[in-house]
Order: C-alpha cells, then structure tokens, then sequence
C-alpha cells in the first residue's frame, strides 16, 4: 500500500490541531468549525479506503488465502539507543488497527460535526473557546490514531499517554468551572498512576525480549502463528526461546512474563476504568458532552481493551493473565451496572454504563481460548467494541441534545419529552434497543458473542454476565422512561418548550442511529479474529444470523425482555414502585446512589494514609534538604558573582594583564604540575 | 605549480565569487538601484549555501599546496553549519543595514563579514600554521572594522579600540607560542610537527608553546582569563556584529581548536591539554555563569552566556573522540539556531526602540506575543530544556565527554551539569521578565520587519525541528567516523 494515505490519516487531524491551535483565535468560529469538521471528514474517507483496502482488496500483502496478515506500511527510526533498542514511528495494519481507524474516524467526524451546533446557546452565540475546543478534538483524534496503528508497543505508550493529555485537557475545557478542573486533575493523575504500572511492564517486557515490537512478540509465543505475521520463522523461534527460558524466573509467586502482562493490563485498566481505577471516568463527565461521546465512550476508554487484544497472543501464553482479566472485568461489569441502576445524571448513568460494558469486552477477551469456536471471545469482544461505540456514542450525543434543549444533567428536569424532541425520542430508543440487545439491533449480535464465548469458559461467568445483560436492560429502559415518559412536566408547555436541535445535531443521531440498526450484521467472524484466520466459509448478509447459539441466543433475549419489562412496569407511568423498591433494599440503595463510596474510601486512603506517612516526610525533605542546597547554590552563586565583579572593569590594561598572567600561569602550572 | 590545485578549494572559490560579485555590484551599480544590495546578497549567499550541502559536494576528501590546505567531508559540514549562521545572520541585519545611518556603508559590512568568514574557511582547513595564522588574522583583523561600524556611538569604538588591541595582543602571544614549537620541531605542518612531538619526551617548553597557543585560540573563544574584552566588545558593537561574533566566530574558532589539538599535539593529550582545559573549561562555565547572574543589559548578558556556552563547547575537545567531534559539531548547528533567535528578538526590539535593558522586557508577551515566544525558545534551547534542540546538545556533549572513560572527566561533567542549573536561573529570569513580571510593559505592540521576521522563523524552525528530528547527529557522527583524527 502506498504510504500517502496512512501518513496523511496521522498528519491532517495533526495539521489540524497545530492550525487551529495556532491560528484559531484569528479565525471567525463557522470557519474554525467548517474546517475542523471538514479536516475530519477527510481523514475518515481515507482511513475508510485503508481499512477498506486492507480487507477487501485481497492483496498479497493484506491477505494470504483465507487469513489476514499484518502489515507494515512504513517505520522510520526514531531514536536509537543501542544498536537493537530502537523506538520507530510506524503504521501497523491489521485486522483490529483497520477496525480502530474506521471506529475512530467515524465516531470522531461525528462528533466534530454535532459540536457545530452543541458548542453555541440557543441564540446562536458561540462558546468561548470554541477554536481551542476544535484544536483539542483534533490532537485527541491524531494522538488516538497514532495509538492504533502503533507499530511497536513504547510508539503505543508515547500515543497513549498524549491521549490520555488530550483527554485531560478536554475534561477541562470549561477551565473557569472548579469541579471541571478537579474531574481533569482527577482523570490525569488516575490514569497516569495506571500508567505506570504499563510502563514498567513494557520495560520488563522490553527487557527479556530485547524488542518493542508487536510484529516480533505476538507472532513467537504459540506454535503455528509463524506464517500469519511476517517475520522469519527464525526470529519467531528466537522469541519463543526467549520467553520459555528467561521469562521462566518466579517472582512473588508469578513468572516474570505474568508479571510484565499484569502490570501492562494495569494501564490498560487505568484507561479503560476498571475496578478500582474506574473512579475517574463518572467525574470526566464534567467535560462538553461530546467529548465524553468521543473519548468517554467511544475511543480512548477501550484503549485498554484495544491493548490486550493487540498482546493477546501473548497473554495466551501466560493464561493466569488472562484469568486475572476475566475476574476484574466481571466484577467491573456488576459493580458499575448496579450503581447505573440508582443514579439521577444522565450522563452518569451513561459513564458507568460505558465502564459495564467494556468491562463486557475485557472479559471476553479473557475467556477467548483458541480451543473454543476458533477463539470467539476475541472476535466477540472486539465486536462489542465496534457496536458499542456506534450506540455509546448515539446515546452520548442524544444525551447532549436533551442537555442542551433542557439546561441541566438530570432526568428530573426532564421527564415526558417524547413530544417535543421525536427524533431525540426515537434515536435514543433505538440506542436502548441495541445495548439492551434486541434482535436485529448491534448489540445483541455482540453480546451474544460475548456470551457464547464465556459458556464455553465457565458456566459462572456465563451466569454472572447474563445477568450483568439483564441489568443493563434494566437502567437503561428506567433512564429511557424517566427521560421521555414518567409524567408531563408543567416547564415545559408554552414559549419556551424543548425541542429537536439544528441539524448539525440530529444528523450524528440519525446516521449513528441507522448504523446501529445494522451493524449488527457486519460478518466479523470473517474480519477480525485473533489468528487472522476467516471464522465462516461462505459470508452474505445472514451470517451472523445462521452462525448464532440459538440457546444462548434465546435465553438472553428472554432476560433481556424481562428485564425492560420490569423496567416500564416500574418506570413509564409516575407511580410509587420504585419508592416501594428502594423501601426493600435500602441499603443495597445507598450504596449504589453513593456508587459503593469508592470515592471516599480514596479520599481515606490518599489524605489519611498517604498523605501523612509519605507525602510529608518526603515533603520536608523536599523543602530542606533539596530546596535548601539550591537556596545554598544560589547563595553561593550571588555571593561569588559579587564577589567577582571587579574583574570586568573596563580597562584595557588590566585585560591584558589578565590575559597574559593567565596565559603564564597555565604554563607554569602545568609545568609544575606535570614535570 | 599545478594551478589546478586551487581546484580543490571548492567552499573557499565559491566564497570568493559571491564576495567578489558583491563587491562588483556595490561598487559599479549606480548607487540609485542599490536598494538591492541587501537582497542581493543574501540571495547570493543563500545559493551559496545550499551549494554547500549538494551531495556532490560531501563526498570529495582532497588536498592541496603540498598538505597546507586539505578538505573532507567534515570540513564540508561545518562550513556548511556557519554557512546557514551566516545566512541567518544576513538575514537579520537587513533592517540595520538599509537604516538610514548604514545605508550609504552597508556593502563595507558585507564584504568585510565575507572576508572575516573566508578567514575562518581558513582556519579549518590549514593543516600548517602559517596558513593558519593567515585565516586566523583574516578572521580577526577585519571584526574590528565591523565593531566599529556605529560611527555615531560612542561605545562602538570604544568596543573596537578594546578588541583589536586584545587581539593583536593574542595574536602576539599566540605566534610566540608557534615561534616555540618550530624552536622544538623545526616545522610548522601539522604532520610533521605531530610526528615530532610524538616521538620527544614532554619538556617544559612544549608546555609553555601549548599554553599560549592555547591562550591564542582561547582569545578567541572567550575562554576564562582569556575573555575580558568580550562583554564590552558585544555590548557596544552593532548587534548584527555581536550576533557574528558570538556565534561564527565562536563556532569556527573551536572546531580549529579541536583540530590543531588534536592534529598536531593528539600524542600528549592526557600529558598534557588534557588537564589544561580541564582548568579552562571549568573556569570559563562557572566565572562566565556568575557574571551573567547580575546582568541587566541584554547583549551583556547573552555576551557572558555566550562565555559559559563556550566551556560547554569545550566538552566536546576534552572528549578527544569522534562522539565529542560530533556532538560539538551538533552544539555548534544548535547554538547558531538558539543564540541567533535570541539576537535575532534583541535586534527587533532595539531596531524599533532602541531599548536594550532586561528590564524593557517586563510584560513583553503582553504587547509582542510572538517576540516573547521567540525568545523564550531561544532562552530554554540555550539552557538545555527538552524537547527542544539545545537539550539534546547538551545531552550529546555529555555523552561524548563521558565515554572517555576517566573519572576526572565524570567530576568534569558533574561540574558542567551543576552549572546548567545555575544558568537556567539567569535564562529564566528573561522568561520571567517576559511572561511572570507584573509590571505594564516598556516596549509597544509593533510589527517587526520581514527581514527580521524570517529570520527569527528559521531559528525557531531549528530550535524545534532539530529536538524532534534526529538524524543530524547520527550524521555527523558517521562523518567523524571518517575524520581519522582519533
């Protein structure tokens, strides 16, 4: 493949970002929109024709029979430190980064396009900062693609961390706002505290290995993956030496490679708000809600998921990992789905719902064992992950058009809106549909998969989740009811009644709408697998229809209709069930409303236990011993600065004689010193 | 004789033709259509440039006038990296020159700019010291001219009466230095002197003809004692000459230091210079930061930065390896970038105001964001702040000097870091001055002109695009592979 195209996907939103960062403040805010927009636009035709391309074209390169490979567009050197430690720039094509590109442009040209008309109030006067709004979106749109398409794991890391930057400066775009400021600081400093887990596992990994890329470490550690990725069955072998012999070494009861995999999964948990280092991601709501469509829901939160299956052959190898990933998934899934089910914020009960479900893609990758339907829980996960950006991202952005007609986050102020935003109303309910998982809608297809996959693992986990399933139904028909139904409210009649946003708004809704309608029927199987091998023999519209578990399929349709059942008996008409039902479990309640008081138990920990027995001590030694030799350097410097002065008088005489006694002495001296 | 020696001189004939057209252009264009005297030159000079680093020039290792003169692919580079100073430079005084005061003597600056240049040319390639003496007084004689050239300041002559005796004064030391070599090995080629040398047992006068040959080239570099004239010299010379001065000069002079260093007396480096510029180098960082902490005169200040910045260039010869080679090299292409973005800003400022004060910088950013950008660049580049190129110098000149390996070197450097920390308080104190200091700003919005504009887009261009790119260094290093000096 050429490399134009890939450079120019990483260079425009590039271009973009230092253009309207630069030159923004000059430019009238519809230019800045237009431009952005359009610069997106660009960029996801072009990545459209990569992946496209990479799947389609049946290029030798691209596709060797019915498996596809991996390919190195280009790499170019970008530091050396020794002779083998090398850190390249590159672009990796593969089935999962070609997925990656069209999820990111498409849920990113999107939103680009729905800030148009989010980023101004009802009478068209534009948020400050509009331009340096634009400017973020596309250093966040180049830093995400730069991630995926990470040809070695320490580019990933560079990627990952202007990410996780740019994130921290979207959360905070209404800087002037102190809870805004403190959900950034909170969002940087937890997932910079996970990445550091992640970096020090590419370093041990790095270190046993002797290589950074992910060509070399996923093509050795499994038998028969030599002819899938290109590299000499030589170097494959190498590896594979390598892991069996130095990576064998225990460690506190691991071997070092499981250590290095669980310290690598630690950042991907950090970004993707995993238990316990989920805490971060309700607060990131305070930023614009398209942004939380973007990075919050569709992107950069399944960074982590995107980093274990990019490592899954190796995880394969050290299959405690992989367990270790199903455990924390699972309890993420429940945990954040139960407190979804008490929360008064839309967006809040969308931000624990995004942490339930890609805690639904970590477990299905963790329960993806080649032995079982060709590894389906890989395929399934990153399945989930393609529908579930589609929906995630719909209802984000219909979240915002009901913020933005309302004036407030919570479904108080709502209620009965079904007459005055239809499209808002159906868009919405379509995205129900599809994470509740209703036939024919995305994320039944998904789910499924993910299901199928862990009964194939555990019937524990294939309990646990379908009932995960079922209360993801649940909070999400009860936000459904409480937004459109429940009862009419009074503020609502007369001049100033909601209603459906300008266009620039509902068309996002309606094409991610319609996408996830069908994107359900994508033939992944045949797309994305963790070997590159095709799933399917034949494919047409119907195959992920014929190929379904038809008992799984079934029982988790009946929970899942159960469960909006339950939902609309309890929800749709003002009525005094849901009192009586938090009557029940009043404590089970609480905890949920106060999301099982994670929060204060960091505040515990870090200001009770950190802050008084570590921070201090260190604190003092900080301003004495390190401040205090550099007051002292600087006292010295001062005091031999003036004590020096004289020399610089001024006269020409005493410069000579400097000069020239200066001239003498270093003879004299070294004469005297040497001889 | 073989003329077609001359053939060899390629950067040097090349040098001589466009300062010859610009002499022939200045002197027979009727003086209404000399309006173009400016551009023409810095369009010459940019050709010439770009001449410079065409591939068939790289490749050609040759020599000439029996060994006196010889050139190679190293030559090549670092006559090129002045080369882009010079342009630079060209570029940024084109405001000053076409002022109303220079206009009529403008094409004197440049000729005598050219010429002092040919000299350095010289310096690099000689490979005997009579040559050498020549690019060496070529290189000099001529500056004091150009220090003079504010005929209406005081200061400007009073810079220029300092200079020239200082280096008249160095320059007779120095050939009293090489009057005790020939004494010692009755030759002045660099070779044979080397081979003389290598075979003698160290005596007192070979120290003694090392010490002021030293001294001769320190004067040069500024290096502590052998700087006193430099703060008066830049601060009253034209700023466009202080730019040269620091930054050409300077450059030309330590990459002709570290040949003859380690050309003619490489067989009794830890003898002897090795310990020399031990002295030498710590002196010069450390006197030179202290100086610069107290100034509040710009040009005064950027003059003893420019004394301490030189110790660091020194690394680079204490290495005596082809990483130090390289990365004074590397030092020198950044150096030009960050020194000459922060005259190029001085210059700006001082063309539309006259104002050369640290204090005139209070609240600059408020009225000029795009100087204070520039500047603040320049200032963090010159204290080895990453990303940008300066850090990597830095980095890189460390780098070489520790792989040689002997803990007096390790304590060297120590010391060299040491004083990076002290130097970033006085480079930040201009930051602070700009951006921090709450007091209304002295100098009022302007539009700076074209020229000056440019030129302060290219040094930023460097500064940043050589932290990003690293390609440079690796080149360089390849090339001093080749030198064979080592």
């Amino acid at each position: 493949m050429d490399p134009i195209i890939p450079i120019l996907i990483l260079a425009i939103p590039l271009c973009m970002f230092l253009v309207l960062g630069l030159f923004g403040n000059k430019m009238s805010h519809p230019i800045a929109g237009i431009l952005g927009t359009a610069g997106m636009g660009v960029t996801m035709v072009l990545a459209y024709i990569t992946a496209f391309t990479y799947f389609f074209s049946g290029a030798p390169q691209f596709i060797d029979g019915d498996v596809h490979l991996q390919n190195i567009v280009f790499n170019q050197d970008w530091l050396q430190f020794t002779d083998s430690l090398v850190i390249r720039l590159g672009f990796l094509l593969d089935p999962i980064s070609a997925l990656m590109l069209v999820v990111i442009t498409t849920i990113s040209f999107m939103v680009h396009l729905y800030s148009n008309g989010y980023m101004r109030d009802h009478h068209g006067v534009w948020e400050t900062g509009f331009q340096r709004f634009y400017a973020f979106l596309s250093l966040f749109s180049f830093s995400m693609l730069g991630l995926v398409v990470a040809t070695n794991i320490f580019q990933m890391y560079i990627f990952w961390e202007l990410v996780g930057a740019s994130s921290y400066l979207l959360i905070g775009f209404y800087y002037t706002k102190p809870s805004a400021v403190s959900a950034s600081k909170k969002a940087f400093i937890v997932t910079r505290f996970a990445d550091l887990g992640f970096l020090i596992g590419i370093l041990i990994l790095s270190f046993y290995t002797g290589t950074f890329n992910f060509t070399d470490l996923t093509s050795a550690p499994v038998a028969g993956m030599d002819g899938v990725y290109q590299v000499s069955g030589e170097t494959a072998a190498g590896i594979r030496n390598i892991f069996q012999t130095s990576a064998a070494p225990i460690f506190m009861g691991g071997s070092v490679m499981t250590w290095a995999l669980v310290l690598i999964f630690m950042g991907g948990m950090g970004k993707s708000a995993m238990l316990p280092l989920h805490i971060w991601l309700p607060d990131a709501m305070e930023g614009p809600t398209p942004v939380s469509a973007l990075i919050h829901a569709a992107t950069m939160v399944v960074a982590g998921v995107y980093l274990v299956a990019r490592l899954f052959p190796l995880y394969l190898m050290e299959v405690t990992s992989l367990d270790i990933i199903v455990v924390v998934g699972a309890l993420t899934a429940l945990y954040a789905a139960i407190v979804a089910c008490t929360q008064v914020d839309i967006k809040r009960v969308l931000a624990f719902s995004t942490i339930s479900q890609i805690a639904f893609m970590m477990v299905s990758l963790g329960v993806a064992r080649p032995e079982f339907h060709h590894g389906i829980g890989y395929m399934a996960g990153m399945f989930h992950l393609f529908t579930h950006a589609m929906f995630k991202a719909l209802l984000f952005l219909c979240a915002g058009a009901l913020i933005h007609a309302i004036g407030s986050n919570d479904y108080t102020d709502m209620h009965g809106l079904r007459k005055y935003m239809p499209v808002t109303h159906i868009t919405f309910l379509i995205g129900c549909l599809a994470i509740a998982g209703i036939i024919p809608f995305a994320g039944f297809f998904s789910k499924d998969e993910i299901l199928t996959a862990c009964f194939g693992n555990s019937m524990v986990w294939y309990i646990w989740m379908s009932f995960v399933a079922g209360l993801t139904a649940f909070y999400m028909f009860r936000l459904y009811y409480l937004i459109f139904w429940w009862k009419e409210h009074k503020i609502h009649e007369g001049h100033h009644a909601p209603h459906d946003q300008p266009w620039t708004m509902t068309l996002p809704l309606v094409v991610l709408a319609a996408i996830s309608c069908v994107a359900g029927f994508v033939p992944f199987g045949n797309l994305v697998t963790w070997n590159g091998h095709n799933m399917f023999d034949h494919v047409s519209f119907l195959t992920n229809l014929e190929n379904l578990d038809w008992s799984v399929a079934v029982i988790s349709l009946l929970v899942a209709v159960a469960a909006i059942a339950l939902a609309t008996v309890m929800y749709k008409k003002e009525n005094p069930m849901p009192e009586r039902m938090r009557r029940l479990m009043p404590n089970l309640w609480r905890w949920s409303r106060n999301r099982f008081y994670w929060d204060e138990l960091y505040m515990f920990i870090t200001h009770k236990i950190i802050f008084n027995l570590i921070c201090r001590p260190i604190a003092w030694f900080d301003r004495h011993i390190i401040d205090g030799s550099m007051d002292g350097m600087a006292y010295l410097a001062q005091r031999a600065s003036y004590a020096i002065r004289g020399l610089q008088s001024g006269n020409i005489q005493m410069y000579v004689w400097v000069y020239l006694i200066g001239a003498l002495l270093l003879g004299a001296v070294t004469v005297i010193c040497l001889i | 004789m073989d003329y077609s020696q001359f053939l060899a001189m390629k950067q040097e004939i090349g040098l001589l033709v466009v300062f010859l057209l610009v002499f022939l252009y200045d002197t027979f264009m009727p003086r209404r259509s000399q309006g173009g005297l400016s551009v023409f030159t810095i369009i010459l000079f940019a050709v010439f440039t770009v001449w410079g680093f065409m591939p068939c020039m790289g490749s050609c290792a040759d020599s000439a006038f029996a060994g006196m003169y010889v050139t190679s692919p190293v030559m090549m580079a670092i006559k090129g990296i002045l080369n882009v100073g010079v342009l630079i430079v060209l570029i940024q005084a084109n405001k000053w020159a076409n002022s109303e005061i220079q206009i009529m003597r403008r094409g004197e600056f440049y000729e005598l700019l050219l010429v002092t240049l040919f000299g350095m040319y010289l310096m690099i390639s000689a490979r005997h010291f009579l040559l050498f003496v020549i690019g060496l007084e070529a290189a000099s004689l001529p500056l004091a001219a150009m220090v003079a050239f504010d005929k209406n300041h005081y200061e400007s002559h009073e810079a220029a009466v300092k200079y020239i005796l200082t280096a008249v004064f160095s320059s007779a030391i120095f050939m009293m230095g090489l009057s005790f070599v020939y004494g010692l090995t009755g030759s002045l080629y660099f070779s044979t002197i080397a081979s003389v040398v290598a075979l003698e047992e160290t005596s007192a006068m070979l120290i003694v003809a090392l010490a002021f040959v030293v001294a001769g080239v320190g004067f040069k570099l500024s290096l502590v004692p052998f700087h006193l004239w430099t703060a008066d010299v830049y601060q009253g010379a034209p700023t466009s000459v202080t730019s040269y001065l620091s930054v050409i000069s300077k450059g030309a002079a330590a990459f002709a230091f570290l040949v003859i260093l380690t050309q003619v007396f490489g067989a009794v480096y830890s003898d002897i210079w090795e310990w020399m510029l031990y002295a030498l180098v710590i002196l010069t960082i450390t006197v030179g930061n202290l100086f610069a902490l107290r100034q509040t005169n710009m040009k005064r200040f950027l003059a003893f930065s420019s004394i301490s910045q030189a110790g660091y260039i020194m690394l680079g010869v204490v290495a005596c390896n082809a990483m130090g080679m390289a990365s004074l090299m590397y030092y020198i292409l950044v150096y030009v970038f960050s020194n000459l973005a922060a005259f190029g800003v001085i210059q700006a400022i001082e063309n539309k105001t006259g104002k050369v004060g640290m204090a005139d910088y209070n609240g600059l950013h408020k009225t000029n964001p795009w100087l204070s950008f520039t500047m603040m660049l320049a200032m963090f580049s010159l204290a080895g702040i990453p990303p940008f190129a300066g850090f990597f110098s830095k980095f890189f000149i460390f780098t070489g000097a520790i792989a040689q390996g002997s803990i007096a070197i390790y304590v060297l450097v120590l010391i060299a870091l040491i004083n990076t920390i002290v130097s970033l308080f006085y480079y930040l104190l201009v930051v602070k001055a700009m951006y921090i200091n709450p007091e209304q700003p002295v100098v009022g919005a302007f539009r700076s002109a074209c020229s000056e504009r440019i030129g302060m887009w290219i040094c930023v261009a460097g500064i940043i695009g050589l932290g990003i790119v690293s390609c440079f260094y690796d080149h360089l290093l390849e090339l001093s592979g080749t030198f064979g000096l080592f």
